[in-house]
């Protein structure tokens, strides 16, 4: 992983047009003074509860946002300048919550196209990008299949397809796997591992604790400022106070972290694979 | 006083090349005062089978009634059968539409028919009963967080008083302090008298809140019983797609590498049986 920065917040605070027109006295800041650094090739996780400002500073990465104060810089461009959120929106592209939102096309390998032709790639250049898109989200042999017959979790690897097809090399998902069941989650996490160990910088939000153990680094945010940041393996090393946060653990963290207080042996980090042979030793 | 199901079945599009069966042959009873989760994966007939519950589908096969009242595509019960139970749909998004949060809360009792001078204190005590906070009445329901319009969504069927309630995969989007709040909220209302259907994928919840949980895997009965027992069967027949909760399948692979475990998915169950075994 390189130490080249890709986005670079300094003391980033949002208010929510609504907030500062209007009906409380005090404005509430959706994002308090954010600094962050997001580094090329690396996974990051934004975690923290609902309204806790992940979604308004993902906004923030591809210019959907601009700050109230502060700065963002996407790949050297001032986000705030108008004439930047082109050129910004070339290199981040995003992912949201819910599937159905975001499929244009009826059929998948069309959905895909959707973004490239939109940028004007030449059709040889779409037709490549599209194949290796499907590809890379597992959806290759699906391509010429209608999307509506596609399962949650197939639509969810379908717009983070129609994202990779953008060609960015920075790709941000706002909780892609919310409206997914489990299987449909681990679908989704396999195929951003490969992208990851390809290169691609990605910031991956989430109010999940089970599902950043594959991130790298995690930052914390708590109604709307940073609460902690550091590498994910610190961040269960360390005894955070996670419930003052909003992160509750989900059982099997309790159970890992009620064996640890009690001094017995544990995986770095709990997964069930991990827990299981630390169990059996 | 229950909702009882019998030999449900349902295809899409019948005769056409679209055709797609839904359900087949399901049955369950569901008791005022208690709780039935329905869990499955995308696609298993959750949703469709939810739909049935308060007619929003009429029955094609099979057959079912609420408190001895058929569920029809027409006639005099249906009204009455909407009036009992009441439908949260998966997205809360989509049934919203008021300009005040207060407005779409008051909307359906408005609609029943409900005096006006009772509106106010029905629109209060729905809005505290889903955790929605009294300063959000004013707002518009499109300005809310995610989390904040499922409570709405919530709120605005509670407000007609329905002796049923069924949820359509309300946890999603949810972070799991919300989930554990609304948690909370189904069995105060399920202690109160209320008949509470889940809808769910989150197995965990399903299995350590309700009373009951049915599996659906592919419109067919996957399990129905208790959770305990519901559990049990989903380790000797996996249903594909559904994983179970990790602790449970923690407990599973320890028993497969011959480590005696309980069939669980309660982490201070398995760690008790894990140390006890180990002194």
């Amino acid at each position: 992983m390189s130490h080249k920065t890709v986005c670079e917040l300094r003391d980033l605070t949002y208010v929510y047009p609504g907030e500062a027109a209007g009906d409380s006295a005090s404005p509430r800041p959706a994002l308090r003074g954010v600094s962050l650094s997001i580094r090329e090739g690396e996974w990051l996780a934004l975690l923290g509860a609902n309204g806790s400002g992940k979604s308004t500073l993902a906004k923030h990465l591809n210019a959907l946002l601009v700050p109230s104060q502060g700065e963002c810089i996407v790949y050297g461009l001032d986000a705030a300048d108008e004439k930047n959120a082109c050129a910004i929106r070339s290199s981040v592209a995003m992912v949201f919550q819910n599937p159905e939102n975001q499929i244009v096309g009826t059929v998948v390998e069309e959905d895909t196209a959707f973004g490239p032709e939109n940028q004007g790639a030449p059709s040889g250049e779409i037709v490549r990008r599209v194949e290796k898109a499907l590809g890379d989200a597992g959806l290759l042999a699906k391509r010429k299949k209608p999307t509506y017959t596609l399962s949650g979790g197939e639509k969810q690897r379908l717009a983070v397809a129609g994202a990779l097809a953008m060609d960015t090399p920075c790709l941000v998902l706002d909780e892609p796997t919310a409206m997914l069941d489990p299987q449909g989650r681990s679908e989704l996490l396999d195929v951003l591992e490969k992208l990851h160990r390809s290169g691609k910088t990605i910031v991956y939000i989430t109010h999940r604790l089970e599902e950043i153990v594959r991130c790298d680094r995690a930052v914390i945010l708590h109604e709307g400022a940073v609460a902690w940041e550091g590498p994910v393996t610190a961040l269960f090393l360390s005894d955070l106070p996670l419930k003052d946060w909003g992160i509750d653990a989900p059982p099997l963290f309790s159970l890992w972290r009620d064996m640890k207080s009690e001094s017995r042996p544990v995986p770095p980090i709990p997964t069930v694979a991990s827990m299981a042979d630390a169990l059996c030793l | 006083m229950s909702i009882i199901v019998k030999n449900l079945g349902h295809v899409y599009h019948p005769g056409t090349p679209l055709e797609t069966r839904s359900l087949c042959d399901i049955s369950f009873e569901l008791e005022r005062g208690t709780w039935l989760s329905v869990a499955g994966h995308t696609g298993s007939g959750k949703s469709t089978l939810g739909q049935h519950l308060n007619g929003i589908i009429a029955p094609m096969e099979g057959t079912v009634t609420v408190d001895g009242m058929a569920v029809k595509e027409k006639g005099p019960d249906l009204r009455e059968i909407r009036a009992r139970v009441g439908l949260v749909f998966q997205y809360p998004e989509q049934q919203l539409f008021a300009e005040t949060v207060y407005e779409e809360i008051a909307f359906a009792p408005r609609n029943w028919g409900t005096p006006e001078e009772e509106i106010d204190a029905r629109v209060k005590e729905a809005a505290r009963a889903a955790g929605l906070d009294e300063s959000r009445l004013t707002r518009s329901p499109f300005q809310l967080s995610g989390g904040e319009k499922r409570k709405v969504a919530i709120a605005s069927v509670l407000s007609s008083k329905p002796d049923y309630l069924v949820l359509d995969e309300p946890t999603a989007g949810l972070d799991s302090f919300s989930r554990r709040e609304l948690a909370d909220l189904l069995a105060g209302l399920k202690e109160g008298g209320m008949g509470i259907v889940l809808i769910t994928h989150d197995l965990d919840i399903a299995l350590s809140r309700s009373d009951a949980v049915l599996v659906l895997d592919g419109g067919r009965e996957a399990a129905l019983g208790t959770p305990a027992e519901v559990l049990a069967r989903l380790e000797e027949n996996p249903v594909p797609g559904l994983r179970l909760p990790d602790v449970a399948a923690l407990s599973l692979l320890l028993r497969q590498r011959g480590r005696k475990a309980p069939v669980t998915w309660d982490w201070r169950e398995l760690k008790n049986a894990l140390f006890r075994s180990s002194k």
